[in-house]
C-alpha cells in the first residue's frame, strides 16, 4: 500500500508540466478569450504526442498501457495549468476503439467532446443542450437517456454560439437538434466512461483547486497591508489553511478512486469515483471564490486570472450533472 | 500508487483477526463510564492480552520491547481492532502514545528498563501533565515550577485537562526549570510518581456529565533529579517528538467507527424514505476522502520515517467533520435526541436495531471536544498556514 506517487509518476507530471509552461502559459492561453477556437490543433497534437490521450489505451492497441491513477496525476497538472479544451472527452474517446470516428482521438489529432442528452424538465420546457468547444471538435459522444454511448460526427450539427460564455477559455454552442448517432459499446463501457468522467474531470478540479489556493498563498506572502504582509494576520492565514485543507482532501480523493478503478479488487469504483468528483469540483469551486477574497480588489479586476478558474471550475463542476445526485450515489452505496 | 497490501502485511492482518475472532468473546463485560477502577482494569486487562499475543506496542521500536512494525502494519493493526470492536487504549492511551515512545526516543537506558515493560504489559498507567489553566493553546506559557534541592526538584503549581488521574501510577510532567521568561527554553520534561505525597487531584465535570480528567494541585512534590527525561531545560525539544506521535494515525480509530455509525445513520434515514440522503452521501465522501489522505500519510511516514505534518490537515479536517456527524445524528433523531437515557422507539433505536439516541447524543456531544483537544482548530489553521504554506509568523 502506497499512495504517494512514484518516481515514474513524478516523471509524468514534469512531462506535462514543462508542455503546459511551453504551450498553455497564461499569457498564451489568455491570448484566444472570447474566440470559438480555444483549442490550437498544435498544441493538441503536442498534448496527443506527449500521451495525454492515449495514456489509458493497452499497448497492443497503440496506447501508452498505463492506468487511471496515471492518468489523474497528468490532469492533476492540466487543471493547474488551467489547460483548455474537452481534455476529459478527448481522453476518453481514446479508449472506444471500435469507432471508426476516434481513430485520431489517441495522438491528439482528432478533437472529441461529450454531451449528455438533456431531459424535459418537469414543466415540459426544453433545456438547452449546450456543447463545449463545437467548432474545435470532429465528433461528439452522447450519454443517452439509458446511459448508454453513442457517437456522432459534429460536421452537419445545427447550432447556435452562445456570445458570451461563462468561462472566456470554454465556448459554448446550443445544439438545435441532437441526431440518434451510432451506439458504441455496452453497458459496462457506458459506467467505465462515467467513472472515467468523474474521475478525470475530479483531478483536473484538485489540480485547479490546488493552483489557486497557491495563487492567495503567493499574494499573501507579497501583499503588505499595516506594514507587514497580509499572510502575517490570521484572518487571511485561516482562509489559506481551509484552502490547502480542501486540495488536499480533493486530491487523496481522487488519487485512491483512480487506484481504485485501477485494482478493483481493493474497494467501491463507483462509490470512490463519485465521491471524488463532488468533493473535487466543490474544492475548485469553493478555492477559487476564497482566491479571489485573498487577492482582494485586486481578485475582482479581468486581469488577475483567478476568476478564470472559478468560471472554469463552474463549466466542470456542470459536466458532472447536479453535485446532489452525485452525492446520492455515495449515500445508496455506503 | 498502490493500494494493495504486500503478502506479509496481508499475514499479519490474516494473524491478528484470528486471534480477535477468538480473544474478544473472552472479555468481561464492559465497565460504566463512571467506574474507574473497573476502567483501568478492563483496559489494561485487553492490553495484557495484546502483550501475551505479541501484539503490545507495535509501533514501538524493537529496543523499546516493542514489535516494531512498519507503518503500514500499524495502519493494519488499528483498522483490525476498530473492526473487531475491539476495545480502545482507554487508560493505556499516554503511556503507550505518549510517554513509551518519548522514552523510548529520548530516556536513558535504566529510565528505559524501569518504565517500558510495564506499560507493554499494562501493569502501569500514566497521564499526562502538560496544559495549565493559564498555558493552553500557549503551552510554552508554563509556570508549574521545578526548583533543584540535591537529587530532587521540588514541584509546585498546578495542571488540567488530565485524563484518568484518579487511576494513574505516573504522570509525564512539563515543569518550568528556568526563569519564566525563557518560555520554551526552560521546560523539563519530568516522570511523576502520582503517589508522591502533595499531589491532589479534583475531577472535572466535562458537558456530557461525565468526570473524564481532572485538575492536579501539586505542594512542595518531590521527583528525583533521575526521572528526568532529556536534559534540563529541553524538555520542549522532548515534548514535540512526543506530539508528533499523537498526530500520526491516533485518529484512525474514530474515523472508521465515523463510517460505520454514518452507514448505520444511512439505515435509519432510508427507513423514512431517505430525505437525507445528499447530506449523508456528502459526509460519506468526506470520509471515504479522509480514509484515502490517512493511507497517503502513512505512506509518507513509511517513507521517511516520521509522522509528517499531513497530520494536521487531517486531524483539522476530521474534528470538523465528526461535528458535522454528530449533527445528522442529532437531527434524524428529532426529539429522541433530548434524552441521555436509551429510548424505545423507530429505526434509531437500540431496540430496533439503530445506533440508540444515547449513542448518539454521546457522539454529538462529545464531538464538540475534537476541535479542542490535541490542539485547537484555529492553532491547527496556524500550524497548516505557517509550517505547510510557509505564510509569515503574526
Amino acid at each position: 500500500m502506497d499512495l504517494e506517487h512514484s518516481l515514474d509518476q513524478d516523471a509524468l507530471a514534469g512531462v506535462v508540466r514543462a508542455i503546459v509552461a511551453g504551450r498553455f502559459s497564461m499569457e498564451r492561453i489568455r491570448r484566444r478569450e472570447g474566440t470559438p477556437l480555444v483549442v490550437d490543433p498544435d498544441d493538441w497534437a503536442a498534448l496527443g504526442e506527449a500521451g495525454v490521450f492515449s495514456l489509458t489505451v493497452a499497448e497492443d492497441e497503440g496506447g501508452v498501457g498505463l492506468g487511471m491513477a496515471d492518468a489523474a496525476v497528468v490532469f492533476e497538472e492540466l487543471g493547474r495549468g488551467l489547460v483548455p479544451g474537452p481534455l476529459v472527452a478527448s481522453h476518453l474517446a481514446a479508449g472506444l476503439t471500435d469507432s471508426p470516428l476516434f481513430a485520431g482521438a489517441a495522438d491528439g489529432t482528432t478533437v472529441v467532446g461529450a454531451v449528455t442528452r438533456p431531459r424535459m424538465s418537469d414543466t415540459g420546457a426544453r433545456v438547452p443542450l449546450i456543447v463545449e468547444h463545437l467548432a474545435s471538435l470532429d465528433a461528439m459522444i452522447v450519454v443517452g437517456h439509458d446511459g448508454l454511448l453513442s457517437v456522432l460526427s459534429t460536421d452537419d450539427l445545427e447550432a447556435e454560439p452562445i456570445a458570451h460564455p461563462l468561462d472566456p477559455l470554454t465556448p459554448l454552442s446550443v445544439l438545435t437538434s441532437l441526431p440518434e448517432g451510432d451506439p458504441v459499446g455496452d453497458r459496462d463501457t457506458a459506467i467505465r466512461f462515467t467513472q472515467g468522467t468523474h474521475i478525470l474531470t475530479g483531478a483536473l478540479c484538485a489540480g485547479m483547486a490546488a493552483a489557486t489556493c497557491s495563487m492567495a498563498v503567493d499574494y499573501a506572502k507579497e501583499r503588505q497591508q499595516f506594514g507587514r504582509p497580509i499572510g502575517s494576520f490570521q484572518a487571511v492565514k485561516h482562509l489559506c489553511a481551509d484552502m490547502l485543507v480542501r486540495a488536499e482532501v480533493a486530491r487523496a480523493a481522487v488519487d485512491v478512486a483512480a487506484v481504485t478503478a485501477d485494482q478493483p479488487d481493493t474497494g467501491d469504483t463507483v462509490r470512490a469515483a463519485a465521491g471524488a468528483a463532488l468533493l473535487a469540483a466543490e474544492a475548485a469551486i469553493a478555492n477559487a471564490k476564497t482566491s479571489i477574497q485573498v487577492h482582494g480588489g485586486m481578485g475582482f479586476t479581468w486581469e488577475v486570472p483567478v476568476h478564470l478558474y472559478l468560471m472554469r471550475a463552474r463549466v466542470l463542476a456542470s459536466s458532472l450533472g447536479p453535485l446532489g445526485a452525485l452525492a446520492r450515489t455515495v449515500a445508496a452505496r455506503y | 500508487m498502490d493500494l494493495r497490501y504486500t503478502a506479509a502485511e496481508e499475514q499479519f492482518r490474516t494473524e491478528l483477526r484470528a486471534w480477535l475472532a477468538e480473544t474478544l468473546p473472552t472479555l468481561p463485560e464492559k465497565p460504566d463510564t463512571g467506574d474507574w477502577a473497573g476502567r483501568r482494569a478492563y483496559d489494561t486487562g485487553f492490553q495484557r492480552l495484546l502483550f501475551d499475543a505479541g501484539y503490545a506496542g507495535v509501533d514501538w521500536p524493537k529496543e523499546g520491547g516493542g514489535r516494531g512494525s512498519s507503518p503500514v502494519e500499524q495502519l493494519v493493526y488499528v483498522e483490525e481492532l476498530e473492526r473487531a470492536h475491539a476495545p480502545y487504549v482507554g487508560v493505556n492511551f499516554v503511556g503507550l502514545l505518549h510517554a513509551g515512545p518519548t522514552i523510548v526516543a529520548e530516556g536513558t537506558p535504566e529510565q528505559r528498563a524501569r518504565y517500558l515493560p510495564p506499560i507493554l504489559r499494562g501493569d502501569d498507567v500514566w497521564c499526562q501533565g502538560f496544559s495549565e489553566p493559564d498555558a493552553g493553546s500557549d503551552l510554552a506559557a508554563l509556570r508549574t515550577s521545578a526548583v533543584r534541592d540535591g537529587d530532587d526538584y521540588i514541584v509546585n503549581g498546578s495542571k488540567i485537562w488530565t485524563s484518568h488521574a484518579e487511576v494513574a501510577d505516573f504522570c509525564e510532567l512539563l515543569v518550568r526549570t528556568g526563569p519564566a521568561e525563557t518560555k520554551h527554553k526552560g521546560i523539563s520534561w519530568l516522570i511523576m510518581d502520582m503517589d508522591a505525597p502533595g499531589i491532589e487531584i479534583r475531577p472535572l465535570r466535562t458537558i456530557a456529565g461525565a468526570t473524564e480528567f481532572a485538575e492536579l494541585f501539586f505542594h512542595d512534590v518531590r521527583v528525583p533529579v533521575a526521572n528526568r527525561v532529556g536534559q534540563e531545560n529541553d524538555g520542549w525539544r522532548v515534548t514535540m517528538v512526543t506530539l508528533s506521535f499523537e498526530r500520526g494515525t491516533a485518529f484512525v480509530g474514530e474515523l472508521l467507527q465515523s463510517m460505520e455509525l454514518l452507514h448505520s445513520l444511512r439505515e435509519v434515514d432510508d427507513a423514512d424514505g431517505s430525505p437525507n440522503a445528499d447530506r449523508i452521501g456528502h459526509l460519506g465522501a468526506e470520509l471515504d476522502a479522509l480514509w484515502a489522505l490517512t493511507r497517503r500519510n502513512v505512506s509518507e511516514a513509511a517513507r521517511t520515517g516520521v509522522p509528517g505534518i499531513g497530520g494536521s490537515v487531517f486531524k483539522l479536517a476530521f474534528s470538523e467533520l465528526r461535528q458535522r456527524i454528530g449533527e445528522l445524528g442529532m437531527d434524524l433523531i428529532g426529539r429522541g435526541g433530548l434524552s441521555w437515557d436509551e429510548l424505545d422507539g423507530p429505526a434509531w433505536s437500540r431496540s430496533a436495531g439503530g445506533p440508540g439516541n444515547a449513542e448518539l447524543v454521546d457522539t454529538w456531544v462529545n464531538s464538540f471536544s475534537r476541535t479542542i483537544a490535541a490542539g485547537t482548530s484555529q492553532i491547527q489553521r496556524n500550524i497548516v498556514a505557517e509550517r505547510i504554506l510557509g505564510l509569515p509568523k503574526g
